[in-house]
């Protein structure tokens, strides 16, 4: 293993020069480019899956790899927006677009709730009490009753999004659904990418020093969560769309997990390393759906063997192959 | 008799004593956390799966070895804490000079397999475990039975040692010393890595007790400890990590609440301890015991 950073907690990635000069945004241009040609050739569903999670992966990483925060709570957002936005377009008759938007806005709402309590505490503490408002959120969704309880939210009607397309069909849905994740995928690359991310970086990295030269820590710490959890929140919209159900899966400590999972396994910290976790374990899981239990088990394993053998993750392990070959 | 706000003292007094097992459990749990944390630098989320295997330990150990609740209340503990230690040598080891956060998702992993393949071979319902001391004592004002009696007392028995070992003993003075400068005291001549191995390997048994005396009073089955151990963490913010007594006291108080809770208002019961813990973070962030860092 390579020298870990100062805090040891993510690789600090290369720093990207001016947008012509830089292989992400080749990169990005080209993965683009493959997504809307892919359903032709990949069952539009599953891509559509990947994509809500990747999207989910990616807003979780804004806290844990560019902040240094570990939030246990993310299925708060994810969950919760996608109940918000089931209810809005299945019971009040609003349109996919207007359901997306009262999601959004609930995940952001929340987020801030939070946010304010959360950042209170650092580390490990943070984990926990993300962990804890999360769970108590969960048993909310439980008990009220416009939650359907253990069956949730089903047969959520496909409207005509923006009153013109047709959703009902799952290539016009699948456009839609890359638009949205690419539209939340350039806010966070904006965001990263912006004296505002590198102040984040700078709280990651050195928390006291970003204090001492004047920033107010708390304020960014609280945008950026407010921020991530609203694009967790539109992830979990999305995913109301595609599979036109929200239930108590969306909001359980699991789904939490699969957040830090798919950025562990990706690479914390990089700007695509989110997305190939989600591809990585959205694909396992369809895989291995027939065994049960095991896939609780094989993502443990997963767990173990990325922080103990590659805790950088894919992504960012091969970023310093990549680096330690240009030397 | 005698009526309080109209509840009848046989449910105020029975769902007192129902918060009293829950909160012997969280002082357990959470004094195991803390000790933990305070050699380790890790938060063990194992923690609630480890409590799920003493109370598999204490039912394997009866249904296939004819072992009785008396024996696996000793070795149900000493076997999960065996396994516990090797975890440490293994794997938790080779992450305590990087930061905290790598612990607590490595112990993540260690209990999604440690609850998968329970579930694997036993299934998400519960198992049934005998209670060892049936019967009761009637008080007059309600019915205390037997076991329920035991499990407190036995759990603050443990508790208070513990404090004593840590807080009076030469022994817990290595302890503490350990916790504060271990490059200090491995110069004096202590083995501190055995002292880290020994540490963890006593939380995690602590966790496992918890467990064996769970069984008889609840259910056995997989996902006890994933419930569990979020509540647990929750109680360990509201009481910081800092203190040993403050994480018994804490545990036992946050019980007390809850039971009431559901004699008063029932609809609050799984959230309360959550409310307590925001109102908390607002009020007093570094926890009621905690020390502001």
């Amino acid at each position: 293993m390579s020298t870990p950073s100062p805090t040891n907690l993510a690789p600090a990635p290369a720093t990207y020069g001016v947008v012509g000069s830089n292989p992400g945004v080749i990169l990005g241009i080209v993965a683009v480019g493959a997504l809307l040609v892919a359903p032709f050739a990949v069952y539009p569903v599953f891509l559509m899956k990947v994509m809500c999670f990747a999207l989910f992966a990616s807003a979780f990483n804004l806290m844990l790899g560019y902040t240094g925060l570990l939030s246990f709570g993310h299925a708060m957002f994810f969950g919760g927006s996608a109940y918000i936005c089931a209810h809005a377009v299945k019971v009040m008759g609003f349109t996919p677009e207007f359901g997306l938007l009262a999601g959004v806005t609930f995940a952001a709402v929340v987020g801030f709730i939070v946010g304010l309590l959360a950042i209170r505490r650092q580390g490990i503490y943070f984990a926990m009490v993300t962990l804890a408002l999360a769970q108590m959120f969960f048993f909310f969704c439980l008990q009220v009753r416009f939650t359907g309880g253990e069956d949730g939210l089903q047969a959520v009607p496909r409207r005509a999004f923006f009153g013109i397309i047709d959703i009902t069909k799952d290539m016009n849905l699948y456009y839609v659904v890359l638009a949205i994740y690419v539209s939340g995928f350039l806010v966070i690359y904006r965001a990263i990418h912006s004296p505002f991310g590198q102040v984040l970086k700078a709280i990651r990295e050195n928390e006291p020093r970003a204090i001492s030269l004047g920033y107010r820590v708390n304020q960014y710490k609280l945008v950026a969560f407010v921020l991530s959890a609203a694009l967790a929140g539109l992830a979990g919209s999305a995913k109301v769309l595609v599979f036109q159900l929200a239930s108590l899966t969306d909001v359980a400590w699991q789904m939490s997990g699969e957040a830090v999972l798919m950025t562990l396994v990706g690479g914390m910290g990089t700007i695509f390393g989110p997305v190939v976790g989600a591809a990585v374990i959205v694909t396992m899981q369809n895989y291995l759906a027939g065994l049960g239990e095991w896939v609780l088990v094989i993502q443990g394993v997963i767990f173990v063997a990325a922080v103990s053998l590659f805790r950088r993750g894919l992504v960012g392990e091969l970023l310093a192959i990549a680096r330690n070959y240009k030397k | 008799m005698f009526e309080l706000l109209g509840i009848p003292p046989q449910a105020l007094f029975g769902q007192l004593l129902l918060g009293l097992i829950n909160g012997a459990f969280y002082a357990m749990l959470s004094l195991g956390l803390a000790v933990i944390f305070g050699l380790l630098n890790v938060i063990n989320f194992t923690h609630g799966a480890q409590y799920m295997m003493g109370a598999f330990g204490a039912w394997m150990l009866l249904n296939y070895a004819g072992i009785p609740f008396w024996g696996a209340l000793v070795l149900s503990p000493i076997i999960v804490a065996i396994i516990g230690m090797v975890i440490e040598r293994t794997l938790l080891k080779r992450l305590y000079h990087l930061d905290h956060l790598y612990g607590l998702l490595l112990t993540f992993g260690l209990a999604l397999i440690l609850e998968g393949l329970f579930r694997r071979q036993y299934g998400s319902s519960g198992l049934p475990y005998n209670n060892p001391l049936p019967g009761g004592t009637n008080l007059g004002f309600m019915f205390l039975p037997n076991y329920r009696a035991f499990v407190v007392v036995a759990s603050l028995v443990v508790c208070i040692a513990t404090w004593y070992v840590i807080e009076r003993t030469k022994l817990g003075s290595y302890l503490r010393a350990a916790t504060e400068r271990p490059d200090l005291v491995q110069a004096f001549g202590i083995d501190v890595p055995r002292m880290i191995t020994l540490t963890y390997g006593f939380g995690v048994g602590l966790a496992a007790l918890a467990g064996v005396l769970a069984a008889p009073a609840y259910q056995v089955s997989p996902t006890m400890g994933s419930n569990l151990i979020i509540v647990v963490f929750a109680v360990v913010v509201i009481g910081g990590m800092g203190s040993i007594m403050g994480a018994i006291l804490t545990g036992f108080g946050l019980g007390i609440v809850e039971g009431l809770t559901k004699v008063f208002y029932p609809e609050a019961s799984s959230t309360v301890i959550f409310v307590i813990m925001a109102i908390v973070l607002m009020v007093k962030p570094a926890g009621l015991f905690g020390t502001a860092k």
